[in-house]
């Protein structure tokens, strides 16, 4: 996965809640066997109508949408299917970050491991940046802090591993590769077999 | 210091390395479902650093998403456009491949334990309580049902328990939701679910295991066990547990994979131990008396959005629910009851057993589906499909004029040509009734099997009490 330390960039706003991984990403484009180009899949039903045409009025088709790298989402973003399906389209279509007041579990673990930051932050913030579309802010992966143009700086909260992964943009199969002999050792010492 | 939770048994026994400050948990799998979906990349990346799958005996793989609800004897079938499109019929012979090519055994076409995932686990009796078992797929809390820790990866966590049987894992918060009361004649396990989330909320479990606890749950089987816990991460859960007990025992002995002869009771004396202590304390706390619970029907487009059937959907002024309301192309201030049904689908990892089976078939017997309604009733597994076919449900169903289709995940989710048209207004015995999830604009209501049926001979969303 790509590293990010600090990224500034400006944010698209999807105030909407309990946005789930079938609207980010519909079923029926789950059928690939790769990675590729699924961006393209991103919010499918909520970009285009039946016939394929852009929705004009739907944040992610607004013009200058490449220059943001930020989604701000209502409260409870990415909940439902467990879809990895849905951080690889984000990520593929440039979001490198996801702010909210709560983001689903899953969503929040899959996402730490494809370099898609989950900015979980406090209800002020994140009524600040609902009404603020556009705002220029900073994600410092590093400090742990989201900056707002108010001069306003948050913390939010990171898995101390996750961020390391992030920072060094490497994947997680390594770490847990180099515990081959503790996983040999546990399965041999078990109580009882599975 | 206080005793442990079912959860943190559970948790303890699998811990390869415990977590600190700077590193997660590495956390033992026990069982690994995989499915043509969510792993063809988590192979691909075993193929790119040339790793093998560590447990091949410890995975359970079969097809099921995007299969066909028709029979596929020959898998030219799925060649033909009217069977299956080009890109799942693709993904169903890798799934093919990446088993044969790393050792896995595959329950695929004409394999008689083929089915949905959550289904097939307990059904052979992989699904064993104290297990830690995981699979691609949100519903993986289904196997909590046996006293199992079960939840939902991501792909690159399908390839980290390829590889090395292993997950990094951080501890979840504990919460126990205790359920009281008898249940009414045409409510059920779905109805006491479906009003937790409601109650709850689709966040109310974020962050932590449920472990269901009360008399109620006591006094429910192992397929209505199995629908409640499915549906806990609903409500945003990790997982739902319920502690195993004499009845878990009752549905497991003698299934193949289950323990056998001496095994079997040295397992069930370890088994016994599953259980949470008098003086474990939890995170968190919640408790519904569902004495007087009616059924349950959503009228949103999230689980959580739902009511009693006979009662309005409440007004509320907020742009998330006024959209989810727009969407559904219902009124608040009015009940369900009484609106329009194009299909009625029973089925899907939650309400495809025989228990529901069963429900369906007794309201269903000697009456009609209505002239407006198609209804179709997926079997979970081609076992269960010749189970229901002994007991001469499928005579029921047809007659009623309902369509009795192969195993697999089919309308739950559209990934396969059973699909909501734009608009139609679906009754569901699935779990998610997201925006388009059962097909680009469709509706769907989610309900109980005993609802579904009552809704498909009246044509309108009918109370199941006025049929039983």
């Amino acid at each position: 996965m790509e590293k990010l330390t600090k990224l500034t960039s400006k944010t698209t706003v999807l105030p909407i809640d309990d946005v789930d991984t079938d609207q980010i990403i519909p079923a029926r484009f789950l059928t690939t066997t790769t990675r590729e180009g699924i961006g393209k899949a991103l919010f499918a039903d909520w970009r285009f109508d039946a016939q394929g045409n852009t929705i004009k009025d739907f944040p992610l088709n607004a013009p200058g949408i490449a220059e943001c790298k930020f989604l701000v989402a209502g409260r409870n973003f990415g909940c439902g299917s467990s879809r990895e399906h849905a951080p690889w389209s984000l990520v593929d279509f440039g979001i490198r970050a996801v702010i909210s007041s709560e983001i689903a579990d899953i969503f929040r673990n899959n996402s730490l491991k494809n370099g898609l930051v989950p900015v979980i932050v406090d209800n002020d913030t994140h009524q600040w940046l609902l009404a603020n579309p556009g705002a220029e802010v900073t994600v410092d992966v590093e400090a742990r802090e989201l900056r707002l143009p108010t001069g306003k700086t948050v913390t939010f909260p990171i898995d101390n591993f996750a961020r390391h992964c992030i920072l060094e943009g490497i994947d997680q199969t390594g770490f847990l590769m180099q515990n081959v002999d503790n996983i040999g050792r546990f399965e041999n010492n078990r109580s009882w077999q599975p | 210091m206080g005793g442990k939770t079912l959860f943190d048994k559970v948790w303890d026994d699998h811990v390869v390395v415990p977590e600190n400050e700077q590193t997660p948990a590495v956390f033992y799998i026990d069982l690994h479902i995989v499915h043509e979906v969510t792993t063809p990349q988590a192979f691909d990346m075993l193929r790119e650093k040339k790793l093998p799958v560590r447990r091949p005996d410890l995975m359970l793989a079969t097809m099921d998403h995007s299969t066909p609800t028709v029979p596929v004897n020959d898998l030219s079938a799925l060649d033909d456009p009217a069977i299956s499109a080009p890109e799942p019929a693709k993904q169903i012979r890798q799934m093919i491949v990446n088993c044969e090519e790393f050792g896995i055994e595959l329950h695929g076409f004409g394999d008689h334990h083929r089915g949905i995932v959550h289904v097939i686990g307990p059904e052979i009796g992989a699904t064993q309580p104290g297990k830690t078992i995981v699979c691609g797929d949100s519903h993986s809390s289904t196997h909590g049902a046996f006293g199992a820790l079960g939840f939902g990866i991501g792909t690159t966590e399908v390839g980290h328990v390829l590889a090395t049987q292993c997950l990094l894992q951080r501890k979840a918060k504990s919460m126990a939701v205790n359920i009281t009361g008898k249940l009414q004649p045409g409510v059920s396990a779905k109805d006491i679910i479906l009003a937790l989330i409601g109650k709850i909320g689709v966040d109310g479990g974020t962050g932590h295991v449920i472990e269901y606890r009360g008399e109620t749950i006591r006094g429910l089987n192992m397929d209505e066990r199995m629908t409640i816990c499915n549906m806990s991460i609903e409500a945003g859960a990790r997982a739902g547990m319920i502690a195993p007990d004499e009845t878990t025992f009752a549905y497991m002995k003698g299934r193949d994979k289950a323990p056998q002869g001496e095994d079997w009771n040295i397992a069930v004396e370890r088994w016994k131990e599953l259980k949470t202590d008098a003086d474990a304390s939890f995170d968190k706390e919640v408790s519904l008396d569902i004495s007087d619970l009616e059924p349950q029907v959503t009228f949103g487009t999230n689980p959580a959005m739902v009511a009693s059937i006979s009662k309005a959907i409440p007004k509320i002024d907020d742009l998330s629910f006024n959209k989810a309301i727009n969407y559904m192309q219902v009124k608040a201030d009015q009940p369900m009851l009484g609106t329009k049904v194009d299909i009625v689908f029973v089925g899907s990892c939650t309400n495809s057993r025989m228990t529901d089976l069963h429900s369906v078939a007794k309201i269903l017997d000697g009456k009609k589906v209505a002239s407006n309604v198609r209804m179709m009733i997926v079997p979970g597994s081609e076992a269960l499909k010749s189970q229901a076919e002994t007991d001469g449900l499928d005579k029921i169903f047809t007659a009623a004029g309902a369509e009795w289709r192969e195993a697999g995940c089919s309308m739950c989710l559209g990934m396969n040509s059973d699909k909501l048209g734009k608009g139609q207004l679906c009754v569901s015995t699935s779990n998610r009734n997201f925006e388009g999830r059962q097909g680009p604009g469709g509706r769907t209501v989610l309900a109980s099997p005993e609802t579904a049926a009552a809704s498909a001979i009246a044509g309108v969303i009918a109370d199941p009490r006025d049929y039983i």
